[in-house]
Protein backbone atom coordinates (compact mmCIF):
# COMPACT_ATOMS: atom_id res chain seq x y z
CA UNK A 1 0.00 0.00 0.00
CA UNK A 2 0.89 3.54 -0.81
CA UNK A 3 2.06 6.01 1.97
CA UNK A 4 -0.50 8.32 2.57
CA UNK A 5 -0.55 11.46 4.63
CA UNK A 6 -1.82 11.39 8.17
CA UNK A 7 -5.48 13.38 8.73
CA UNK A 8 -4.27 13.09 12.58
CA UNK A 9 -1.85 11.35 14.72
CA UNK A 10 -1.56 10.60 18.34
CA UNK A 11 1.05 11.71 19.75
CA UNK A 12 2.48 10.57 23.55
CA UNK A 13 -1.35 9.72 25.28
CA UNK A 14 -2.15 9.25 28.02
CA UNK A 15 -5.38 9.46 29.70
CA UNK A 16 -7.37 8.24 32.70
CA UNK A 17 -10.51 9.26 34.63
CA UNK A 18 -8.72 9.82 38.07
CA UNK A 19 -4.62 11.01 38.38
CA UNK A 20 -3.91 7.77 39.59
CA UNK A 21 -5.23 5.08 36.98
CA UNK A 22 -4.05 5.72 33.73
CA UNK A 23 -6.66 3.71 31.46
CA UNK A 24 -4.28 4.20 28.10
CA UNK A 25 -0.82 5.04 28.52
CA UNK A 26 1.82 6.29 25.98
CA UNK A 27 -0.44 5.83 22.73
CA UNK A 28 1.41 6.81 19.73
CA UNK A 29 -0.93 6.46 16.54
CA UNK A 30 -0.75 7.49 13.00
CA UNK A 31 -4.45 8.20 11.43
CA UNK A 32 -3.56 8.08 7.45
CA UNK A 33 -6.03 10.16 5.27
CA UNK A 34 -8.94 8.16 3.84
CA UNK A 35 -8.26 5.06 5.09
CA UNK A 36 -10.06 2.76 7.84
CA UNK A 37 -8.19 2.20 10.69
CA UNK A 38 -9.32 -1.03 13.44
CA UNK A 39 -8.74 -0.91 17.13
CA UNK A 40 -8.80 -3.82 18.29
CA UNK A 41 -7.79 -5.69 21.80
CA UNK A 42 -9.99 -7.26 24.66
CA UNK A 43 -12.47 -5.55 26.70
CA UNK A 44 -11.01 -3.39 28.84
CA UNK A 45 -8.19 -2.66 26.98
CA UNK A 46 -8.97 0.96 26.56
CA UNK A 47 -9.38 1.16 22.74
CA UNK A 48 -13.00 3.73 23.42
CA UNK A 49 -11.43 5.45 25.88
CA UNK A 50 -8.64 6.29 23.02
CA UNK A 51 -11.62 6.53 20.69
CA UNK A 52 -13.60 8.58 22.66
CA UNK A 53 -10.75 11.35 23.08
CA UNK A 54 -10.51 12.31 19.62
CA UNK A 55 -13.83 14.09 20.28
CA UNK A 56 -13.29 14.92 23.14
CA UNK A 57 -16.19 13.42 24.47
CA UNK A 58 -14.38 12.02 28.17
CA UNK A 59 -14.89 16.15 28.64
CA UNK A 60 -18.81 16.06 29.37
CA UNK A 61 -17.63 13.53 32.49
CA UNK A 62 -16.44 16.46 34.69
CA UNK A 63 -12.70 17.53 34.86
CA UNK A 64 -10.19 15.57 33.22
CA UNK A 65 -6.90 15.83 31.74
CA UNK A 66 -5.16 14.76 28.65
CA UNK A 67 -1.73 14.31 28.67
CA UNK A 68 0.18 14.08 25.31
CA UNK A 69 -1.92 15.17 21.70
CA UNK A 70 -3.99 14.18 19.55
CA UNK A 71 -3.07 16.24 16.18
CA UNK A 72 -5.41 16.79 13.57
CA UNK A 73 -4.56 17.86 10.19
CA UNK A 74 -4.08 19.81 7.78
CA UNK A 75 -4.49 22.49 10.65
CA UNK A 76 -2.06 20.53 12.39
CA UNK A 77 -3.60 21.52 15.70
CA UNK A 78 -3.54 19.94 19.25
CA UNK A 79 -7.20 18.64 19.49
CA UNK A 80 -6.66 17.80 23.13
CA UNK A 81 -5.48 21.25 24.23
CA UNK A 82 -7.62 23.12 27.08
CA UNK A 83 -7.49 25.88 24.67
CA UNK A 84 -9.20 24.15 21.83
CA UNK A 85 -13.40 24.39 22.26
CA UNK A 86 -14.06 20.96 22.41
CA UNK A 87 -18.06 21.90 20.35
CA UNK A 88 -15.21 22.90 17.37
CA UNK A 89 -13.93 19.71 17.88
CA UNK A 90 -16.99 17.71 17.84
CA UNK A 91 -18.11 19.47 14.64
CA UNK A 92 -15.06 18.43 12.82
CA UNK A 93 -14.95 14.88 14.32
CA UNK A 94 -18.06 12.99 13.61
CA UNK A 95 -18.84 9.58 16.12
CA UNK A 96 -21.49 6.49 15.32
CA UNK A 97 -22.48 4.71 18.67
CA UNK A 98 -22.00 0.90 19.70
CA UNK A 99 -26.15 1.26 19.98
CA UNK A 100 -28.18 2.71 17.01
CA UNK A 101 -28.87 6.22 18.71
CA UNK A 102 -31.49 8.48 16.54
CA UNK A 103 -33.17 11.25 17.87
CA UNK A 104 -37.04 11.16 18.88
CA UNK A 105 -37.70 12.71 15.56
CA UNK A 106 -37.87 12.14 11.71
CA UNK A 107 -35.53 10.53 9.57
CA UNK A 108 -35.31 14.10 7.91
CA UNK A 109 -35.06 15.99 10.81
CA UNK A 110 -32.22 13.35 11.93
CA UNK A 111 -30.12 14.08 9.69
CA UNK A 112 -30.85 18.01 9.55
CA UNK A 113 -30.12 18.02 13.14
CA UNK A 114 -25.95 18.25 12.79
CA UNK A 115 -26.93 21.19 10.37
CA UNK A 116 -29.55 22.98 12.18
CA UNK A 117 -26.76 23.16 15.24
CA UNK A 118 -24.68 24.89 13.23
CA UNK A 119 -27.07 27.33 12.64
CA UNK A 120 -27.91 26.14 8.69
CA UNK A 121 -31.49 27.56 8.09
CA UNK A 122 -31.32 27.18 4.57
CA UNK A 123 -33.76 24.84 3.18
CA UNK A 124 -32.49 23.73 0.02
CA UNK A 125 -29.48 23.64 1.43
CA UNK A 126 -30.24 21.15 4.11
CA UNK A 127 -32.81 19.21 1.81
CA UNK A 128 -29.64 18.30 -0.13
CA UNK A 129 -27.48 17.33 2.41
CA UNK A 130 -30.54 14.79 3.54
CA UNK A 131 -30.41 13.43 0.73
CA UNK A 132 -26.46 12.97 -0.23
CA UNK A 133 -25.89 12.08 3.28
CA UNK A 134 -28.69 9.15 3.26
CA UNK A 135 -27.11 7.85 0.05
CA UNK A 136 -23.55 7.93 0.95
CA UNK A 137 -24.75 6.22 3.93
CA UNK A 138 -26.82 3.39 1.71
CA UNK A 139 -30.02 4.40 3.24
CA UNK A 140 -31.92 6.91 0.46
CA UNK A 141 -34.04 4.12 -1.65
CA UNK A 142 -35.25 2.29 1.59
CA UNK A 143 -36.13 5.63 2.92
CA UNK A 144 -36.86 8.35 0.26
CA UNK A 145 -40.40 8.09 0.50
CA UNK A 146 -41.06 8.50 4.08
CA UNK A 147 -38.60 10.83 5.22
CA UNK A 148 -40.86 12.33 7.43
CA UNK A 149 -41.83 9.58 9.01
CA UNK A 150 -40.32 9.07 12.77
CA UNK A 151 -36.95 7.52 13.16
CA UNK A 152 -37.83 4.56 15.58
CA UNK A 153 -40.17 2.96 13.38
CA UNK A 154 -36.53 1.78 11.08
CA UNK A 155 -35.14 -1.68 11.72
CA UNK A 156 -32.02 -1.96 13.48
CA UNK A 157 -29.11 -2.13 11.09
CA UNK A 158 -31.18 0.56 9.04
CA UNK A 159 -31.14 2.94 12.32
CA UNK A 160 -27.04 2.41 12.56
CA UNK A 161 -26.96 3.41 8.49
CA UNK A 162 -29.53 6.89 9.73
CA UNK A 163 -26.77 7.42 12.20
CA UNK A 164 -23.93 7.06 9.85
CA UNK A 165 -26.16 9.30 7.60
CA UNK A 166 -26.48 12.19 10.41
CA UNK A 167 -22.58 11.77 10.89
CA UNK A 168 -21.94 12.38 7.12
CA UNK A 169 -24.36 15.19 6.92
CA UNK A 170 -21.71 17.66 9.06
CA UNK A 171 -18.84 17.09 6.84
CA UNK A 172 -16.55 15.76 9.44
CA UNK A 173 -12.60 14.95 9.16
CA UNK A 174 -12.75 11.97 10.99
CA UNK A 175 -15.68 9.58 12.03
CA UNK A 176 -15.52 7.33 14.83
CA UNK A 177 -16.87 4.13 14.95
CA UNK A 178 -17.23 2.74 18.06
CA UNK A 179 -18.31 -0.80 17.67
CA UNK A 180 -20.80 0.26 15.01
CA UNK A 181 -22.25 -3.30 14.04
CA UNK A 182 -22.41 -5.00 17.71
CA UNK A 183 -25.53 -4.41 17.88
CA UNK A 184 -26.74 -5.64 14.68
CA UNK A 185 -27.62 -8.90 12.62
CA UNK A 186 -24.97 -10.53 10.15
CA UNK A 187 -26.97 -8.91 7.25
CA UNK A 188 -27.05 -5.37 8.31
CA UNK A 189 -23.34 -5.79 9.18
CA UNK A 190 -22.58 -6.81 6.26
CA UNK A 191 -24.27 -4.19 4.73
CA UNK A 192 -22.68 -2.05 6.97
CA UNK A 193 -18.80 -3.18 6.12
CA UNK A 194 -19.73 -2.80 2.46
CA UNK A 195 -20.56 1.07 3.48
CA UNK A 196 -17.22 1.39 5.01
CA UNK A 197 -15.18 0.87 2.08
CA UNK A 198 -17.16 3.24 0.33
CA UNK A 199 -17.30 5.71 2.98
CA UNK A 200 -13.45 5.95 3.24
CA UNK A 201 -13.27 7.96 -0.24
CA UNK A 202 -14.67 10.50 1.47
CA UNK A 203 -14.01 10.55 4.72
CA UNK A 204 -11.48 9.04 7.20
CA UNK A 205 -12.48 6.23 9.61
CA UNK A 206 -11.58 5.00 13.01
CA UNK A 207 -13.03 2.02 14.39
CA UNK A 208 -13.26 0.16 17.52
CA UNK A 209 -14.34 -3.76 17.13
CA UNK A 210 -14.79 -6.98 18.62
CA UNK A 211 -14.94 -8.96 15.28
CA UNK A 212 -11.64 -9.80 14.32
CA UNK A 213 -13.36 -10.68 11.15
CA UNK A 214 -14.37 -7.36 10.54
CA UNK A 215 -10.89 -5.57 11.34
CA UNK A 216 -9.05 -7.87 8.60
CA UNK A 217 -12.38 -7.51 5.85
CA UNK A 218 -13.03 -3.21 6.42
CA UNK A 219 -9.76 -1.90 7.75
CA UNK A 220 -6.36 -0.97 6.47
CA UNK A 221 -4.35 0.00 9.34
CA UNK A 222 -5.22 -2.16 13.09
CA UNK A 223 -3.79 -1.37 16.43
CA UNK A 224 -3.83 -4.02 18.97
CA UNK A 225 -4.36 -2.47 22.48
CA UNK A 226 -3.85 -4.88 25.63
CA UNK A 227 -4.48 -2.90 29.08
CA UNK A 228 -3.92 0.29 27.91
CA UNK A 229 -1.19 0.17 25.66
CA UNK A 230 -0.67 0.11 22.13
CA UNK A 231 0.78 -3.08 21.54
CA UNK A 232 1.44 -3.14 17.88
CA UNK A 233 0.05 -0.80 14.93
CA UNK A 234 0.30 -1.58 11.07
CA UNK A 235 -1.15 -2.44 8.21
CA UNK A 236 -4.21 -5.38 8.50
CA UNK A 237 -2.65 -7.44 6.38
CA UNK A 238 0.58 -7.76 8.56
CA UNK A 239 -1.17 -7.56 11.52
CA UNK A 240 -3.43 -10.44 10.42
CA UNK A 241 -0.77 -12.83 9.28
CA UNK A 242 2.22 -12.04 10.29
CA UNK A 243 2.44 -9.84 13.60
CA UNK A 244 5.38 -8.39 14.98
CA UNK A 245 4.41 -9.41 19.01
CA UNK A 246 4.00 -12.53 20.52
CA UNK A 247 0.67 -11.37 22.29
CA UNK A 248 -0.82 -9.97 19.25
CA UNK A 249 -0.74 -13.29 17.39
CA UNK A 250 -2.09 -14.93 20.40
CA UNK A 251 -4.95 -12.56 20.63
CA UNK A 252 -5.50 -13.10 16.84
CA UNK A 253 -5.45 -16.84 17.21
CA UNK A 254 -8.05 -16.52 20.06
CA UNK A 255 -5.14 -17.89 22.42
CA UNK A 256 -6.58 -15.02 25.16
CA UNK A 257 -8.85 -12.41 25.07
CA UNK B 1 -33.88 -38.26 50.61
CA UNK B 2 -35.23 -36.71 47.46
CA UNK B 3 -38.72 -35.86 47.19
CA UNK B 4 -41.38 -37.07 44.71
CA UNK B 5 -44.15 -34.76 43.59
CA UNK B 6 -47.12 -34.27 45.59
CA UNK B 7 -50.01 -35.82 45.87
CA UNK B 8 -52.75 -32.99 44.68
CA UNK B 9 -54.58 -33.96 47.52
CA UNK B 10 -51.91 -33.81 50.22
CA UNK B 11 -52.36 -31.49 53.34
CA UNK B 12 -48.96 -29.81 52.53
CA UNK B 13 -50.50 -28.94 49.48
CA UNK B 14 -53.19 -27.46 49.67
CA UNK B 15 -52.50 -25.69 53.06
CA UNK B 16 -49.73 -23.95 50.41
CA UNK B 17 -52.20 -23.55 48.01
CA UNK B 18 -54.99 -21.74 50.88
CA UNK B 19 -51.92 -19.71 51.85
CA UNK B 20 -51.14 -18.41 48.59
CA UNK B 21 -54.95 -17.72 47.68
CA UNK B 22 -55.18 -15.86 50.79
CA UNK B 23 -52.20 -13.80 49.95
CA UNK B 24 -53.65 -12.86 46.22
CA UNK B 25 -57.16 -11.84 48.27
CA UNK B 26 -55.71 -9.48 50.77
CA UNK B 27 -53.52 -8.07 47.89
CA UNK B 28 -56.05 -7.82 45.59
CA UNK B 29 -58.19 -5.87 48.57
CA UNK B 30 -55.96 -3.42 49.01
CA UNK B 31 -55.55 -2.34 45.69
CA UNK B 32 -59.46 -2.41 45.20
CA UNK B 33 -59.93 -0.20 48.52
CA UNK B 34 -58.39 2.80 46.76
CA UNK B 35 -60.48 2.35 43.34
CA UNK B 36 -63.42 1.73 45.83
CA UNK B 37 -62.52 4.97 48.05
CA UNK B 38 -63.05 6.83 45.02
CA UNK B 39 -66.07 5.69 43.92
CA UNK B 40 -67.61 6.29 47.25
CA UNK B 41 -66.30 10.04 47.21
CA UNK B 42 -67.65 10.41 43.41
CA UNK B 43 -71.32 8.78 44.72
CA UNK B 44 -70.96 11.29 47.79
CA UNK B 45 -70.69 14.09 45.71
CA UNK B 46 -73.37 13.28 43.10
CA UNK B 47 -76.01 12.04 45.64
CA UNK B 48 -75.97 15.49 47.30
CA UNK B 49 -75.26 17.33 43.73
CA UNK B 50 -77.79 16.23 41.80
CA UNK B 51 -80.95 17.17 43.75
CA UNK B 52 -79.59 20.30 43.57
CA UNK B 53 -80.60 20.61 39.51
CA UNK B 54 -84.35 20.38 40.58
CA UNK B 55 -84.12 23.19 42.43
CA UNK B 56 -82.38 25.41 40.02
CA UNK B 57 -82.02 24.97 36.57
CA UNK B 58 -79.11 23.76 34.41
CA UNK B 59 -79.65 27.57 32.44
CA UNK B 60 -79.59 29.49 35.52
CA UNK B 61 -76.38 27.36 36.52
CA UNK B 62 -74.01 28.09 34.21
CA UNK B 63 -75.23 31.31 32.82
CA UNK B 64 -75.88 33.47 35.49
CA UNK B 65 -73.26 35.84 36.16
CA UNK B 66 -73.51 35.87 40.19
CA UNK B 67 -72.72 33.44 42.87
CA UNK B 68 -74.88 34.41 45.56
CA UNK B 69 -76.98 31.20 47.23
CA UNK B 70 -77.02 32.17 50.71
CA UNK B 71 -78.28 35.67 49.87
CA UNK B 72 -82.12 36.39 50.46
CA UNK B 73 -82.48 36.62 45.96
CA UNK B 74 -80.22 33.64 45.34
CA UNK B 75 -77.85 33.02 42.00
CA UNK B 76 -76.26 29.83 40.97
CA UNK B 77 -73.83 31.52 38.15
CA UNK B 78 -70.95 28.43 38.72
CA UNK B 79 -68.99 30.17 36.09
CA UNK B 80 -67.82 33.29 38.58
CA UNK B 81 -66.32 30.35 40.69
CA UNK B 82 -65.15 28.36 37.29
CA UNK B 83 -63.66 31.78 36.57
CA UNK B 84 -61.58 32.19 39.64
CA UNK B 85 -60.39 28.86 39.44
CA UNK B 86 -58.85 29.18 36.23
CA UNK B 87 -57.59 32.32 36.52
CA UNK B 88 -55.74 31.64 40.00
CA UNK B 89 -54.79 28.55 38.20
CA UNK B 90 -53.36 29.97 34.86
CA UNK B 91 -51.41 32.45 36.90
CA UNK B 92 -50.28 29.75 39.16
CA UNK B 93 -49.51 27.76 35.77
CA UNK B 94 -47.03 30.75 34.32
CA UNK B 95 -45.23 30.85 36.96
CA UNK B 96 -44.65 27.04 38.13
CA UNK B 97 -44.39 25.82 34.06
CA UNK B 98 -41.35 27.68 32.47
CA UNK B 99 -39.31 28.06 36.29
CA UNK B 100 -40.10 24.90 36.84
CA UNK B 101 -39.02 23.13 33.49
CA UNK B 102 -36.28 25.91 33.87
CA UNK B 103 -35.09 24.46 36.75
CA UNK B 104 -35.28 20.70 35.78
CA UNK B 105 -32.93 21.08 32.98
CA UNK B 106 -30.27 22.91 35.31
CA UNK B 107 -30.24 20.38 37.53
CA UNK B 108 -30.50 17.47 35.01
CA UNK B 109 -28.52 18.92 32.11
CA UNK B 110 -25.95 21.52 33.52
CA UNK B 111 -25.30 21.27 37.19
CA UNK B 112 -22.76 18.96 38.95
CA UNK B 113 -24.11 16.00 41.17
CA UNK B 114 -22.68 18.15 44.19
CA UNK B 115 -24.13 20.71 44.11
CA UNK B 116 -27.63 18.76 42.69
CA UNK B 117 -27.86 16.89 45.78
CA UNK B 118 -27.89 20.69 47.90
CA UNK B 119 -30.31 22.20 45.57
CA UNK B 120 -33.11 19.35 45.07
CA UNK B 121 -33.56 18.90 48.58
CA UNK B 122 -34.18 22.53 49.39
CA UNK B 123 -36.55 23.07 46.38
CA UNK B 124 -38.61 20.12 47.75
CA UNK B 125 -38.73 22.08 50.90
CA UNK B 126 -40.77 24.33 49.19
CA UNK B 127 -43.34 21.49 48.94
CA UNK B 128 -43.07 21.43 52.36
CA UNK B 129 -44.20 24.37 53.89
CA UNK B 130 -47.68 24.38 54.76
CA UNK B 131 -50.03 25.79 52.56
CA UNK B 132 -51.60 28.55 55.29
CA UNK B 133 -47.89 29.66 55.39
CA UNK B 134 -47.88 30.34 51.75
CA UNK B 135 -51.39 31.92 51.99
CA UNK B 136 -50.56 34.33 55.16
CA UNK B 137 -47.31 34.92 52.82
CA UNK B 138 -49.29 36.06 49.62
CA UNK B 139 -51.46 38.21 51.74
CA UNK B 140 -49.39 40.24 53.75
CA UNK B 141 -45.67 40.15 52.12
CA UNK B 142 -46.64 39.64 47.95
CA UNK B 143 -49.46 41.73 47.53
CA UNK B 144 -47.92 44.52 49.49
CA UNK B 145 -44.82 44.25 47.29
CA UNK B 146 -46.76 44.16 44.20
CA UNK B 147 -49.44 47.23 45.21
CA UNK B 148 -45.80 49.21 45.13
CA UNK B 149 -45.56 48.59 41.44
CA UNK B 150 -49.32 48.21 40.94
CA UNK B 151 -51.18 50.89 43.17
CA UNK B 152 -54.80 49.47 42.59
CA UNK B 153 -54.29 46.44 43.02
CA UNK B 154 -56.59 45.05 45.91
CA UNK B 155 -55.73 43.83 49.02
CA UNK B 156 -57.18 40.21 47.90
CA UNK B 157 -56.40 39.25 44.58
CA UNK B 158 -56.30 36.59 42.40
CA UNK B 159 -52.65 37.62 41.11
CA UNK B 160 -50.33 37.63 44.31
CA UNK B 161 -52.16 34.25 45.09
CA UNK B 162 -51.48 32.29 41.75
CA UNK B 163 -48.22 33.53 41.84
CA UNK B 164 -47.72 31.89 45.37
CA UNK B 165 -49.20 28.97 44.27
CA UNK B 166 -47.05 29.09 41.64
CA UNK B 167 -44.23 28.85 43.71
CA UNK B 168 -45.83 26.66 45.71
CA UNK B 169 -46.00 23.99 42.52
CA UNK B 170 -42.82 24.27 41.65
CA UNK B 171 -41.16 21.77 42.98
CA UNK B 172 -43.79 18.88 41.78
CA UNK B 173 -43.04 20.35 38.26
CA UNK B 174 -38.97 20.58 38.38
CA UNK B 175 -39.20 17.44 40.18
CA UNK B 176 -40.83 14.75 38.18
CA UNK B 177 -39.63 16.71 34.64
CA UNK B 178 -35.86 16.19 36.38
CA UNK B 179 -36.94 12.60 36.87
CA UNK B 180 -38.37 12.51 33.39
CA UNK B 181 -35.45 14.10 31.62
CA UNK B 182 -32.27 11.80 33.61
CA UNK B 183 -34.14 8.91 32.70
CA UNK B 184 -33.38 9.99 28.81
CA UNK B 185 -30.57 7.32 27.77
CA UNK B 186 -27.42 8.76 27.85
CA UNK B 187 -26.58 7.59 24.25
CA UNK B 188 -29.34 10.36 23.10
CA UNK B 189 -27.70 12.77 25.19
CA UNK B 190 -24.02 11.53 23.52
CA UNK B 191 -25.44 11.53 20.41
CA UNK B 192 -26.53 15.29 20.25
CA UNK B 193 -23.19 16.34 21.90
CA UNK B 194 -21.21 14.41 19.31
CA UNK B 195 -22.76 16.28 16.60
CA UNK B 196 -21.66 19.51 17.60
CA UNK B 197 -24.84 20.23 19.63
CA UNK B 198 -24.17 22.48 22.97
CA UNK B 199 -25.12 21.84 25.88
CA UNK B 200 -28.58 23.88 25.95
CA UNK B 201 -29.09 22.97 22.20
CA UNK B 202 -29.22 19.27 23.52
CA UNK B 203 -30.97 20.02 26.37
CA UNK B 204 -34.26 21.63 24.44
CA UNK B 205 -33.98 19.92 21.24
CA UNK B 206 -33.14 16.00 22.34
CA UNK B 207 -33.20 15.56 25.97
CA UNK B 208 -36.78 17.56 26.41
CA UNK B 209 -38.38 16.15 24.04
CA UNK B 210 -37.43 12.73 24.62
CA UNK B 211 -38.70 13.26 27.89
CA UNK B 212 -41.82 14.49 27.03
CA UNK B 213 -44.40 12.25 28.03
CA UNK B 214 -43.12 12.32 31.60
CA UNK B 215 -42.63 16.12 31.46
CA UNK B 216 -46.46 16.52 30.25
CA UNK B 217 -47.58 14.07 33.15
CA UNK B 218 -45.06 16.43 35.14
CA UNK B 219 -47.29 19.74 34.03
CA UNK B 220 -50.74 18.02 34.75
CA UNK B 221 -49.70 17.08 38.22
CA UNK B 222 -48.86 20.50 38.72
CA UNK B 223 -52.66 22.03 36.94
CA UNK B 224 -54.34 19.33 39.05
CA UNK B 225 -52.49 21.06 42.24
CA UNK B 226 -53.09 24.41 41.05
CA UNK B 227 -57.23 23.86 40.60
CA UNK B 228 -57.33 21.60 44.12
CA UNK B 229 -55.56 24.12 45.86
CA UNK B 230 -57.32 25.66 48.52
CA UNK B 231 -56.24 27.72 51.46
CA UNK B 232 -53.64 29.77 49.45
CA UNK B 233 -56.72 31.62 47.46
CA UNK B 234 -58.96 31.04 50.33
CA UNK B 235 -56.85 33.48 52.29
CA UNK B 236 -54.80 35.63 50.08
CA UNK B 237 -57.61 36.05 46.92
CA UNK B 238 -60.62 37.06 48.62
CA UNK B 239 -63.96 35.19 49.16
CA UNK B 240 -65.94 37.22 46.38
CA UNK B 241 -66.83 35.30 43.59
CA UNK B 242 -66.49 37.47 40.24
CA UNK B 243 -67.01 36.66 36.60
CA UNK B 244 -64.06 38.17 35.24
CA UNK B 245 -60.80 37.38 34.70
CA UNK B 246 -58.94 40.75 36.19
CA UNK B 247 -55.87 39.45 38.18
CA UNK B 248 -55.83 42.57 40.24
CA UNK B 249 -59.57 41.78 42.17
CA UNK B 250 -60.22 39.87 44.46
CA UNK B 251 -62.33 36.48 43.52
CA UNK B 252 -63.33 33.52 44.61
CA UNK B 253 -62.14 29.89 43.32
CA UNK B 254 -64.38 26.23 43.76
CA UNK B 255 -62.46 25.38 47.01
CA UNK B 256 -62.24 28.45 48.73
CA UNK B 257 -66.05 28.59 48.38
CA UNK B 258 -66.47 25.37 49.76
CA UNK B 259 -64.35 26.40 52.70
CA UNK B 260 -66.04 29.17 53.44
CA UNK B 261 -69.24 28.15 53.38
CA UNK B 262 -68.20 24.69 54.89
CA UNK B 263 -67.15 26.75 58.07
CA UNK B 264 -70.83 28.03 58.51
CA UNK B 265 -73.90 25.94 59.89
CA UNK B 266 -75.45 25.36 57.23
CA UNK B 267 -78.66 23.01 57.49
CA UNK B 268 -78.37 19.97 55.82
CA UNK B 269 -80.18 19.07 52.86
CA UNK B 270 -80.57 22.84 52.40
CA UNK B 271 -79.86 24.21 48.95
CA UNK B 272 -76.71 25.92 50.21
CA UNK B 273 -75.37 22.76 51.89
CA UNK B 274 -75.83 21.07 47.98
CA UNK B 275 -73.56 23.85 46.28
CA UNK B 276 -70.80 22.56 48.45
CA UNK B 277 -71.27 19.61 46.47
CA UNK B 278 -71.78 21.42 43.33
CA UNK B 279 -68.57 23.18 43.29
CA UNK B 280 -67.09 19.57 44.31
CA UNK B 281 -68.32 17.98 41.32
CA UNK B 282 -67.45 20.51 39.39
CA UNK B 283 -63.88 20.77 40.96
CA UNK B 284 -63.31 16.85 40.04
CA UNK B 285 -64.73 17.48 36.69
CA UNK B 286 -61.71 19.57 36.24
CA UNK B 287 -58.91 17.62 37.74
CA UNK B 288 -60.97 14.52 35.80
CA UNK B 289 -60.58 16.35 32.51
CA UNK B 290 -56.83 17.19 33.21
CA UNK B 291 -55.79 13.88 34.08
CA UNK B 292 -57.11 12.11 30.72
CA UNK B 293 -55.78 14.84 28.83
CA UNK B 294 -52.72 14.42 30.34
CA UNK B 295 -52.77 10.28 29.99
CA UNK B 296 -53.97 10.85 26.12
CA UNK B 297 -50.99 13.22 25.51
CA UNK B 298 -48.51 10.35 27.16
CA UNK B 299 -50.28 7.90 25.64
CA UNK B 300 -49.85 9.18 22.17
CA UNK B 301 -46.12 10.32 22.39
CA UNK B 302 -45.75 6.43 23.51
CA UNK B 303 -47.21 5.66 20.83
CA UNK B 304 -45.17 7.68 18.45
CA UNK B 305 -41.78 6.31 19.84
CA UNK B 306 -42.62 2.68 19.22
Amino acid sequence: MVEKSKKAEVLNLSFGYSPAVKVIRSINLPIYQNTVTALIGPSGCGKSTLLRCFNRMHDLYGQVKYEGEIKLYPESVNILSSTVDPIEVRMKVGMVFQKPNPFPKSIFENIAYGLRVRGIKKRSYIDDKVEDSLKKAGLWDEVSSRLHTSAAALSGGQQQRLCIARALATEPDLLLLDEPTSALDPISTAHIEELLAELKKSVTILMVTHNLHQAARTADYTAFMYLGDLIEFGESDQIFTNPKEQRTENYITGRFG
Amino acid sequence: MKEGFSDPKSFKRRAREVKELLIKSILFCCAASSVLITFGVVWTLLKEALPFFQEVSFGQFLFDTEWTPLFEDPKYGIMTLVSGTLLTTFIALTVAIPLGTITAVFLSEYCSANVREILKPVLELLAAVPTVVYGYFALLFVTPLLQKIIPDLASFNALSAGLVMGVMIIPYVSSLTEDAMRAVPVYLREGSLALGASNFQTSFKVIVPSAFSGIASAYVLGISRALGETMVVAIAAGLQPRLSFNPLESTETLTAYIVQVSMGDLPQGSIGYKTIYVAGSVLLLFTLVFNLIGQRIRSRVEKKAK
